[in-house]
């Protein structure tokens, strides 16, 4: 096994994020220049958007479920046992929603975009499109940007209704909570910063997902198993980028709402 | 089959190019250690085909991809219809490349799409009018003779029919360079006949300038002693052991050139690599 000195490491990975920035950088330029390929934004939201529905609806309401039982379990110590729909509500909308729809969107939508581009990359299909004229970053990176940010926006918000509704369920049908003080509670301990905590979230996890994942597909090397190996690399760094960039947003934003 | 030659019936479109269209000085590469090109030279002038031979290995298809500058050289220059393409950005070499017609080593079809839209991507791209588009595709797969392949996948294809979409695709938006990167590599010896064929009968009727990458030595010597008939819709032997004037040879071996000019200067050369490897 060929060990890398300190020296290569540090340089290939300030490379890697220099790359990285640069097709970022790219790819959101595009935005602003034509042409934009609509058609394949719209095919890419389709894919993304009402192909992961069905894992979102279901990680939400399970989530929403389980959030209940334990809180409950917790807050019935305190004989604050009513409060439970508070809880369900805030963890789900400021960090729950988003970050576990993000991760169920990056396992199954970073994967496919590093595996299909680098598929695409292996068998020079990528220097093709480049050769007969076409942007590569400006027809798969942008529209796979664009479409995975604002379908995880709506899967999102998908996600915060159904894991709510899933508390609701356990707190009325198994812990007999009173169905109407529950959605009141929750509806009333949210406020202004915590929405907006929960919907800007998905926006940066969006891009983290989309651009990760054409990132690693675009510089797959050495066939089949470069293939795997960037699919998987897409998953990790998608997944702990997400996780450090709640933290840093969520930081943000006590800092500036105070809540 | 008179259908098959709706391109090579057309006017022959003369080379505009004055000046060499390809124009390669002092060129060198390296991946990380490996010095892949080292300090190569060399033109190709309008309707000339270059054929560039050498073992597997050394360079040739790095050397296409550096001609159409998907790949930029560590040193040298490379002109391209007179423009310097190691100095380009990679936007502004899209309209010079639209100029360019390139067929991959492994065809590098679009596998999500079918024949038809890999052949009209480029025409999709710019814009043109969907009939216009469904013509000039009907028209360039007849000329590689595959029009009924028009609904199909690349999936659904041989490795020589793969081949022949991909010739189609370079040709049909009828560039004044066209760049074949190994055109009969993994081929058998009936299919390599077939895509040769189809070089020649780019070459011969609309005078295509072409660089062939190849290491089969049977394929370069045909297309030197060998023309195209249209009305026979096939390749003949030059009469007389003729020779084809306009197609040349440059040999590379371990990143170098070790030949570069005519046919007959080929056969009669005295370096001994290059007759141990004609050999």
């Amino acid at each position: 096994m060929k060990f890398t000195s300190p020296e290569d490491f540090v340089k290939s990975s300030v490379l890697a994020v220099q790359e990285y920035t640069l097709l970022s950088a790219r790819a959101v330029t595009n935005l602003f220049t034509g042409p934009t390929y609509w058609a394949d934004v719209y095919t890419q939201a389709d894919s993304i958007g009402i192909g992961s529905l069905p894992i979102v609806i279901l990680t939400g309401f399970f989530t929403g479920c389980v959030l209940a039982l334990q809180s409950a379990t917790a807050l019935s110590n305190f004989g604050a046992k009513n409060i439970t729909g508070q809880l369900v509500s805030l963890s789900m909308v400021k960090e729950l929603g988003p970050v576990l729809t993000s991760l169920m969107v990056s396992g199954r939508n970073a994967s496919g975009m590093a595996s299909e581009l680098g598929s695409m990359q292996v068998t020079e299909q990528i220097d093709a499109m480049r050769a007969l004229g076409t942007d590569p970053i400006r027809k798969l990176v942008t529209p796979r940007i664009v479409s995975t940010v604002v379908m995880l926006f709506f899967l999102t918000i998908i996600s915060d209704a159904i894991g709510t509704l899933g508390g609701a369920m356990v707190s009325i049908f198994m812990l007999g909570l009173d169905g109407p003080q529950y959605f009141n509670i929750a509806y009333q301990t949210l406020m202004y910063p915590d929405v907006l905590q929960g919907l800007v979230k998905p926006v940066f996890f969006g891009f983290i997902i989309a651009s990760i994942g054409c990132y690693f597909g675009m510089k797959t090397r050495g066939g089949t198993q470069g293939v795997g190996k960037a699919t998987t690399q897409a998953v990790v760094f998608s997944s702990v980028l997400i996780i450090v960039v709640d933290f840093l947003i969520s930081r943000t934003m006590i800092g500036i709402f105070g809540r | 089959m008179p259908e098959t030659t709706a391109i090579a019936e057309q006017p022959s479109p003369q080379p505009q190019q004055t000046g060499p269209v390809v124009v390669f000085e002092h060129v060198s590469i390296a991946f990380e250690d490996n010095h892949v090109l080292n300090d190569i030279s060399f033109s190709v002038e309008p309707g000339e085909t270059r054929i560039v031979l050498g073992p597997a290995g050394c360079g040739k298809s790095v050397l296409m991809k550096l001609t159409n500058g998907l790949i930029k050289p560590d040193t040298g220059s490379i002109h391209v219809f007179g423009e310097d393409v190691t100095k380009m950005r990679e936007r502004d070499l899209y309209p010079l490349r639209e100029r360019v017609g390139m067929v991959f080593q492994e065809s590098a079809l679009f596998d999500s799409m079918t024949v038809h839209d890999n052949v009209a991507f480029r025409m999709m791209e710019e814009g043109m009018p969907e009939q216009e588009i469904d013509r000039r595709v009907l028209e360039s797969l007849r000329f590689v003779e595959l029009e009924d392949a028009v609904d199909k996948f690349p999936s659904e294809l041989s490795g020589g029919m793969r081949r022949r979409v991909a010739i189609a695709r370079a040709v049909v938006s009828q560039p004044e360079l066209i760049l074949y990167d190994s055109p009969t590599g993994g081929l058998d010896p009936i299919t390599s006949t077939t895509i040769i064929e189809l070089v020649m009968k780019q070459r011969d009727v609309s005078h295509t300038t072409s660089l062939v990458v190849t290491h089969r030595l049977q394929d370069a010597f045909t297309l030197a002693t060998h023309e195209y008939d249209v009305q026979a819709h096939a390749m003949k032997p030059i009469p007389n052991k003729g020779i084809d004037a306009k197609t040349k040879f440059l040999v590379l071996n371990e990143g170098k050139i070790v030949f570069d000019g005519s046919t007959q200067e080929l056969v009669h050369s005295q370096d001994p690599w290059l007759r141990e490897f004609l050999s």
